[in-house]
This record gives C-alpha cells, structure tokens and sequence, in this order.
C-alpha cells in the first residue's frame, strides 16, 4: 500500500462520489453482474491481489490474481460457460467495504484507501476475507473508472482453499 | 474404519482398479502415513533455499513437522520440530537464519543439528541423563540431487540414486536449463489446500484426458480472446497455455506417458517451445537461448532445449516440470485434506525477463484463484465425495491396460500418451509400500 497523504483536506463531496463509487463496485459483483463490473475499468487497468504481505511489484513475485484488462475479460468470460466446474453455481458473496479514505487527489485521478470484508458462500460452506483495498480512480467523461485495484488479503500467505470469486 | 491386512490390502489394489477405500478410509491414511510417507524419499525443497550454515526452513513430512537446516559444518539437516522435553515446536517461522533452536516454554537449546546445547536447572534430571539422547529426533537419511534436497524418515532402504532412478533426468532437465548450471527458488509460494485425498493430484497431473473436460471454459475463455502475437503482451502467456489445454485427443494420444518402478513417472514429447510460450522467434527466448549456447555449446544447447517434457512425478509427494519451473510439494493433512506448495525457480544466467515468464505462467495455472487450478480443485473435491458413496467399490483405471510396454531403462510406456498406465503404476508402488514388511 503507497503511503497516506493529503488526509487532511477532503472535499466531502469528492469522498461521497469515491464512496459511492465503490459501493457500487462491489453491488455489482454481489449481483453477478460482471460485464457491467468489467465496465468500470479503464482499458489499461491492472487488478492485483498480491501474495504476499509488502509485496513490491507483480512481475517478479507470483500473485493470487494479477491481471490486465485482457486477462480480466477471459476471467469474466470463464464464469458464463456451462462447464465453469468451479464457478457452477457461482460463490454467493457480500463484499462490506468500509473506512473509505481519499489519500490523494490528483484532480485527474483519485486514490482511495478502503477495507474489505467479504463472505462467500458456496455448496455449503462460508468462508470470510478481509482485506486493505487500494483503488487508483480516474476521472472520464463516462464517470470515474478504475485505473488500478490493489488487494491485500490478510490470509493471502495462508494455505488457502481454491478462490472462483471477485474480490 | 477397518483393520487392514497386508492379504486384504493386495486384494484392494487389482491390476485395472482399486478400492475406493484407499482414497476414502481413514484408517488406511494412517497406515500410509507410516508405510509410504514414514518410508519413502520425500521431497523437502531445494539447496538455495538454505545457503548459508545457520539458514532453515519448516515443511512436514507426511503430517511430521520438520525443521531442515544448514548446520555449521555445511551439512544439512533435517529433525522433527518438537522439543524433547515437553513437545513443542521450537520453531514456528516458515524460513530464517538462528545460531540455535531455543524452545519457548522452558528454554532447552538445540544447535542445528538437532543436539542438545542447553537445559535450564540440569541438576534436577540428577547425574545419569544421557544429553546424547535428548536431542530432536534426526531425520535418519537427508541426500540430494542437483541441489533437490530429499529425506528419508527411514533408517534403511534404497538409496536415494536407485529411488530415483530414471527420473534424475527430468531433474537434469530442469538444471540444465540455466545457463549457469544452477537454479534457485524465487517468486513466493503458491499454498493451496483441497478437501480431496492426496493421490488425487499425483494421479491428475500425467492425465492427457481431463484438459479437455476439467478445463474446458477457460479453453473456451482463452480461444475468444485475440492471437497472441509480437511483442508478447502480458496476458499471452496465459492464453496461450489455456489453449493448450484444448489441444485435440489426437495430440494427447500422440504424447508419451512413462513411468518407473517407484510409482514416478513423467508426461514426455508434450510440445516444443515454439508451439508454446517462448516461442522461438521471441528475442527474449534468442537472447538466452544465446547465453546457454555460450556457456555451454550450441550443440549440447540444441540438446538441453530439445528435452520436450512436461510433469514429472516423484512419488508419493512431488510433481514438477522444467520448461516453466514449476515444483509442487504434496502435504496430506487427512484422507480427505491436502495441501500443495507450489515454487518457481529462476534460471541463474537468464534473462530477467524468463523468470517474469515463469512467474506469470505460475499465476495462470497454479495460482490459488487461477482459471486453471481451480477447476482441478473443484474436480478433486467431486471425486472425493462420490467416492463416499457405498453403492460401488472399484475405481476404474483401465484406460491402456495390457497394452504397456517396457521401454529403456527400467521404464514402462504407455500405449498411448492417454495410458492410466501413471495411475497403476503409482499403485503397483503404492502396494509395495504398504504391504512391506
């Protein structure tokens, strides 16, 4: 995660929007609407859930998920197949973000700080994550999008049981 | 939960299906836990992951925690991570660098050779403690092969050479790779657990059969995304090799499926480079196939990358493969609980931009949350539960059955790449093992 800055002076009205903007995000993927999701980022967005706690950058250590828009849409893709073993039926989620921050406001481009805490559901078993999320918002002409999401899981150097969900 | 017999437990492993109890009983995981995993040579890790005398890492072997350590006199050793005292671990970090082993609960001090150092208020055992004897229990036979560090927690049996046997090749192939003539791991550890029997996995990574079916929507996914084409992009990686896993049944017929009379075995003549990810006009791939071929000759260079296998297994508790790096350790945890630990290794004398290589094909199909990976997962899961079921004793592994052949050196072939031949191998080994006496 970069570093705080710029705590002190937040437009309401800026954080309001980026809130908003972020309870929508994961509406949408509670609602299984992920084409709609998908819209939300910018063409050359990137999607991380590192490994491991600190890590530095996605090219030289392995991650739970690190994808470019391209990869993003055959992940998307996959979920709509009759034979997506894995994710038929899908994971039953509720993604609870919270204490969203605004850590810098670059006019252009928003960066947010949030917390994750989501419950998944699937063939008989609920498990619980919780993760820091960082999201690079950008300003376009259709609405903010995202440029960049960041999410570390507190487990996410745990032995973990096979992931087929959003996070 | 059942006593079983050596005579009951030959009956259960017949030459074209075996019991659904080996994957389903709880008593029979305990016996494996002493018979295969108390015997064989496991897989620990690698040398570069303790370089230096103090450096360690924890694993288990079977259920065993294990402690594996550099000691002082550049050896290595492994011992059972419990105190002698009382029974405590007296190590919790996964890796790290320590003079000594210092138990939390009443500070008894081991050195890294598992011996005894220290005990606090020595004169409370009185005079005729044996010291010797108190030390972590060693594990009794620690070797390696090119740099592969293997365990065995039994006093005596084959060495590791002979355990090995024909599949040192596929190590070979692996190190051969690097320019330098050494790799190391790199890149973070993929941990991911199943609720499904250990064997599950051994038996699923020599399958020509399931890609098509298992992995069919990310097949599917991958085919509707654009060519990969010059300069690779990020995401070719993963496209390609989703797509690979499409390839027609005439290819999986086409490829080779050997194995030896430890239950190991490998996948061989599964594609080239150039059909797959570094792909032989990418000037990442010239620029090293430039530095291996200055190293070594172009020759022995053509040769080294002319090796064209894919998974190997070294049974009961390895699988990996050289042309991504890639090594999977098999922890069972409970007949119907696995975890797996998955390493990349980087080619030392490489280019950087290899082991980026490397590190993206370990996300696409090793990867907790993969497109790949998880539908394995998945299937694993649905095997264990049906074989609960009462209805059906026989797992059926007939698939090329009476048409094997022997081959080269102490190798059996499949007749086709397709053969379950891998599978009753692994229980023709798996036999041998528990019905030892």
């Amino acid at each position: 995660m970069g570093a705080i800055e710029n705590t002190g002076a937040v437009n309401d009205a800026t954080l309001s929007e980026a809130e908003q903007f972020l309870f929508r995000e994961d509406w949408l993927l509670d609602q299984h609407r992920f084409d709609e999701w998908l819209d939300l980022f910018t063409e050359d967005a990137t999607y991380w859930v590192p490994l491991e706690r600190d890590q530095r950058d996605p090219w030289n250590t392995s991650s739970i998920i690190f994808d470019d828009r391209m990869l993003l849409e055959i992940r998307v893709r996959q979920y709509g197949h009759p034979r997506a073993h894995a994710r038929l039926p899908s994971a039953r989620t509720v993604h609870q973000v919270g204490n969203v921050m605004i850590v810098e406001d670059r006019g252009n481009e928003l960066r947010t700080a949030s917390s994750l805490v989501l419950i998944e559901y699937r063939k008989e078993r609920q498990r619980v994550f919780g993760a820091s999320v960082e999201h690079r918002l950008r300003r376009t002409p259709a609405g903010l999008r995202i440029a960049a999401k960041r999410v570390d899981l507190v487990n996410s150097e745990a032995e973990l049981d096979g992931i087929a969900f959003l996070f | 939960m059942g006593m079983f017999g050596r005579e009951q437990l030959a009956m259960m492993v017949r030459p074209d299906r075996v019991h659904r109890a080996l994957y389903s009983d709880p008593a029979i995981f305990e016996l494996e836990m002493q018979r295969v995993f108390g015997c064989a040579w496991l897989l620990l890790g690698h040398e570069s992951q303790i370089l230096s005398a103090g450096d360690f890492f924890t694993t288990r072997m079977g259920r065993e925690p294990v402690i594996v350590a550099r000691h002082a006199d550049g050896s290595v050793k492994a011992m059972i991570n419990r105190c002698s005292h009382r029974g405590t671990t007296v190590c919790e970090e996964a890796s790290g660098h320590c003079a000594e082993f210092v138990c939390p609960y009443h500070g008894w001090t081991y050195r890294t050779d598992g011996s005894l150092r220290f005990v606090p208020l020595a004169q409370g055992y009185g005079p005729d403690v044996e010291r010797s004897k108190l030390g972590l229990v060693n594990v009794p036979r620690v070797e390696s092969y090119r740099g592969f560090l293997f365990a065995s927690l039994a006093a005596q049996g084959p060495t590791l050479s002979d355990f090995l046997g024909p599949m040192k090749t596929s190590f070979d192939d692996m190190v051969d790779r690097a320019p330098d003539g050494e790799v190391e791991v790199a890149g973070g550890v993929f941990k991911h657990a199943y609720d499904g029997n250990w064997k599950l996995m051994l038996e699923n990574h020599l399958d020509g059969v399931h890609p098509n079916y298992v992995h069919a929507s990310s097949v599917q996914a991958a085919r509707d995304a654009p060519d990969p084409a010059q300069p690779e992009k990020y995401a070719d990686i993963a496209i390609r090799q989703m797509r690979q896993n499409g390839a027609p049944e005439a290819v999986w017929e086409s490829i080779g499926v050997w194995t030896t009379d430890f239950g190991h075995g490998y996948l061989g003549d599964y594609h080239s480079d150039s059909r797959l990810v570094v792909g032989m006009d990418n000037p990442v791939f010239a620029d090293y196939r430039g530095r291996l071929e200055q190293k070594i000759g172009k020759e022995r260079a053509a040769k080294v990358l002319g090796v064209t296998r894919w998974n190997s297994i070294i049974y009961p508790n390895c699988s990996f493969m050289g042309q991504f790096r890639q090594l999977r350790i098999v922890h069972p945890l409970a007949v119907d609980r696995t975890v797996v630990y998955t390493y990349s290794f980087r080619l030392k004398g490489a280019p950087e931009q290899m082991f980026r290589d490397t590190v993206a094909f370990a996300n696409v199909v090793n990867g907790t949350a993969s497109w790949v990976l998880t539908d394995d997962l998945e299937v694993y899961e649905r095997v264990q539960k049906g074989l609960a079921a009462q209805a059906s004793d026989w797992v059926y592994l007939a698939r090329g059955y009476g048409r094997d052949v022997d081959d080269a050196e102490r190798t059996r072939r499949g007749a086709t790449g397709t053969s379950e031949l891998h599978i009753r191998s692994q229980f023709a080994a798996w036999l041998r093992y528990m019905t030892a006496e």
